[in-house]
């Protein structure tokens, strides 16, 4: 082997090790931003949370009824609701008595823990982070439902951009045929996300459009199908029975389709969202709940109520207007951005590369 | 629409019943029960808070005398709480005193706002008006496109703009509107978070620059707890004249209606109810109470049926269902009066004790559609007389209305349920008011109040 032999293999080696770890770093420096992404969506909700917990219990206070009653305000007014509330409650009330605790501050952890507690053991720690598909049944399908305005195009066009980020073919099928101009809209974001779309008129059959994307989807050998339904309102009978047709339809082409259906919530929405859940998941099997417009609400509290009422995951949390806004849902980095003001990296932090022979 | 507030009202106030005098200790169960059906209601905190304190200072000490129950007497201290707290009155439209009158039409991203200028640009066109809609929203992708399909639908002209900010745009649609003689303008703006700032900041020059006659606030009956802080901080930037509640033919308890209206002193002009757009009605406090409490909203009902349904009809039907003449032709042309009525499930959740009744029965407006069929194919021998109506009678009627034997086996069954129990409710027993009843009362109540 020659000399410069060995030098080219040397600076291939090092530009190789280098592009490694540019990418290495910009992977994580992704992940920073990404929960730095969460901490900003979720300032209103912890300014609203966290920080009135925080005047309530720094001060010393003795705990007695008074404060209890104004911890219960505060997590309510955070859209928590009564029944979520009144069990964070009584766990916290029970912790104090076992502990003879006498001090308020001791009760913001104990609150914290309550709260990560609901959300650990609720099924959304299961929930898919990968964006990953069963390379045996594909195209897979997922329906995205949920009531009129909650952001059911946006946040498919977003979900649409990650798992094409994430290397899969994606056809969206704009099976919402009623509203006015819905599939302008879907249509924009298609073209945002850089996936194509399957249409209709306007007034169409949404059972014939979803049918049509799985065929086409299957010709076409895309990964992913995402179903765009009309919003309507959970205690309207005929619509609920439309989500089952077009299940009924598409199981003509693909037998398990849809194989998610995920029921889009908007977060600025009181306990009636829980509402919604129930009646949809009666209606069609629902198997995974996304969460919009974090951001716009102080009441980001919801999301606990909804973790702690359903046995089916939070799949997905909109906390901006961005297409990387939409974020698996993750209890613990959530917990954390809602009672923390600096966020622990440590976790994402890039490691140091000890063999560096670059530098030299 | 309130059908889950009412339910827990009802089941908290059952535990006073049989209680001579109203003390603090046998209602404090009661008013704990109120206020967390209050909460889930989505009733801001403070507001139910409040409210619940009213309540007890009023109803404590009360004595329960004659044939009042305490649970009456409670339910009316609560209803006029709920009137109070919601504004004595409706309200209109304010108009200029010079054409044209400009109204803008802001709030959250979907929350309605561009199906509901459609649906006021009808509700105005109905009056005699001649509105210009106004395309706004430049930045949601296809919201232009999605007024303009609406108006279309309604024949009333949309003015956009292509790439000029919205503004500029305002300000041209009115000039525009002036030249065109269009003697009201709505402008359509886009959605926006309270907290953002720039947008914030743009509705309000929108405001500075056509300065309208009344602006109103867009806000889904569904918001939860930061309904207020919302309704609040719109009103801080443009101080709104009304608010509008949309979705309100959800389930939804509307909570927010409560607490909008008493922390901002503004009131709720119209509700939305539905997706087609004649669904747009006026707001009527009263009303709205009397339903959380699950006394019906009655009114209503009478309001609609008046304009369809012709009383006499209604007297003709009563004798025969009393005298048990009711027949599928009867039947038929009921379902005919229905169906101009309007949606089945709003018209049936309007009479006092059907919300309770039909709170787990699927309505499908279909099946009216189906029964219509099945009863069409039947001759009048067998309208009259179902009894009549022998297996080869059935497959002729399956036939011909496009349906199969079981269907008619079903109506038929149907049908004599309805009869025996129309008969039970014109004989007074089982105590629940009867349809026709509840008309009736209803009727009357209409009248004292003229």
């Amino acid at each position: 082997m020659g000399f410069f032999n060995k030098i080219k293999k040397k600076v291939q080696d090092t530009a190789s090790k280098t592009s490694e770890k540019m990418s290495a770093v910009a992977e994580k420096t992704k992940k920073v931003l990404k929960i730095e992404r969460l901490r900003e969506g979720l300032t209103k909700t912890r300014k609203n949370f966290s920080d009135r917990l925080k005047g309530l219990l720094s001060a010393g206070r003795k705990i007695d009824a008074a404060l209890i009653d104004e911890i219960e305000e505060v997590l309510i007014t955070s859209d928590i609701g009564v029944k979520t509330t009144t069990r964070i409650i009584d766990g916290v009330k029970s912790r104090v008595r076992k502990g003879q605790h006498q001090d308020a501050g001791v009760l913001y952890d104990m609150i914290k823990e309550e709260i990560r507690n609901i959300l650990v053991t609720s099924p959304s720690v299961e929930a898919d982070k990968a964006y990953t598909t069963n390379p045996e049944d594909v195209p897979h399908v997922i329906m995205v439902v949920g009531v009129n305005g909650v952001g059911k195009t946006t946040t498919i066009g977003k979900l649409a951009r990650n798992y094409r980020e994430a290397g899969k073919q994606v056809l969206i099928g704009a099976a919402d045929t009623f509203r006015a101009a819905a599939n302008e809209q879907l249509e924009v974001w298609a073209q945002r996300a850089e996936v194509d779309i399957i249409k209709q008129h306007h007034g169409a059959d949404p059972a014939s459009v979803a049918f049509d994307t799985v065929k086409s989807a299957i010709s076409r050998d895309a990964e992913v199908v995402i179903i765009d339904t009309a919003g309507r309102l959970h205690n309207k009978v005929g619509l609920m029975g439309e989500l089952e047709k077009m299940s009924r339809v598409m199981q003509k082409q693909r037998e398990n389709a849809p194989h998610d259906t995920f029921l889009v919530l908007d977060a600025t929405t009181g306990q009636n969202a829980i509402q919604q859940a129930k009646e949809f998941m009666k209606a069609t099997p629902v198997t995974g709940l996304i969460l919009t417009k974090l951001d716009g609400t102080a009441k980001g509290g919801v999301v606990i109520a909804i973790a702690a009422e359903f046995s089916i995951p939070v799949r997905y949390i909109g906390v901006g207007e961005k297409i990387e806004d939409l974020q698996p849902f993750e209890p613990e980095k959530f917990v954390n951005a809602l009672f923390e003001d600096k966020m622990d990296y440590e976790e994402v932090e890039v490691p140091v590369d000890e063999d560096d022979a670059i530098n030299e | 629409m309130f059908e889950n507030l009412s339910q827990r009202l009802e089941s908290a106030i059952k535990k006073v019943r049989g209680q001579a005098k109203i003390t603090e200790e046998n209602i404090a169960e009661s008013l704990q029960e109120v206020r967390n059906a209050l909460l889930d209601a989505d009733v801001n905190f403070q507001v139910a808070k409040k409210f619940i304190e009213t309540v007890k200072e009023k109803a404590v000490g009360q004595e329960v005398k004659g044939r009042i129950t305490p649970s009456q007497l409670i339910v009316k201290i609560i209803h006029d709480e709920l009137v109070e707290l919601m504004g004595a009155t409706k309200t209109d439209i304010k108009m200029a005193s010079k054409p044209p009158t400009v109204i803008m039409i802001a709030g959250l991203q979907g929350s309605g706002k561009t199906t509901f200028s459609a649906k006021l640009a009808k509700f105005l066109k109905n009056k005699g008006r001649q509105p210009l809609l106004v395309a706004g929203d430049i930045y949601r992708p296809a919201a232009i496109d999605q007024l303009k399909m609406l108006a279309e639908q309604i024949n009333i002209p949309v003015y956009t703009e292509e790439g000029v900010e919205p503004v500029k745009l305002s300000t041209d649609a009115v000039a525009y509107a002036k030249k065109m003689m269009r003697d009201t303008v709505i402008i359509d703006t886009a959605g926006r978070l309270s907290i953002d700032e720039e947008m914030m900041a743009e509705v309000e020059n929108i405001k500075k620059s056509v300065s309208p006659d009344e602006i109103l606030f867009v806000c889904d009956a569904m918001t939860g707890q930061d309904a207020v802080t919302t309704a609040k901080t719109f009103h801080e930037r443009l101080s709104f004249d009304g608010v509008i509640l949309t979705k309100l033919d959800g389930d939804t308890r509307g909570g927010a209606a409560l607490s909008i209206r008493s922390v901002v002193e503004k009131p709720i002009k119209f509700v939305g109810v539905g997706e087609k757009i004649e669904n747009l009605e006026p707001f009527y406090p009263d009303r709205i109470a009397s339903r959380i409490l699950g006394m019906g909203d009655v009114l209503t009902l009478v309001e609609k049926a008046q304009r369809q349904f012709d009383e006499q009809e209604a007297r003709d039907l009563e004798d025969k269902i009393r005298r048990n003449e009711f027949t599928l032709q009867d039947f038929l042309d009921q379902i005919r009066q229905i169906k101009k009525m309007g949606n089945l499930r709003d018209l049936l959740g309007m009479l006092p004790g059907m919300d309770k009744a039909m709170r787990n029965v699927p309505v499908d407006d279909k099946a009216l559609v189906r029964v219509e069929a099945l009863i069409q194919s039947m001759t009048v021998a067998e309208r009259d007389n179902p009894k009549i109506i022998n297996g080869s009678r059935r497959r002729r009627i399956a036939r011909g209305s496009g349906s199969t034997v079981q269907d008619v086996n079903r109506l038929l069954k149907q049908f004599s349920d309805m009869q025996r129990m129309m008969k039970r409710l014109t004989k007074g027993k089982g105590g629940k008011m009867g349809v026709m009843n509840g008309l009736k009362a209803a009727n009357q109540m209409r009248r004292a109040r003229k």
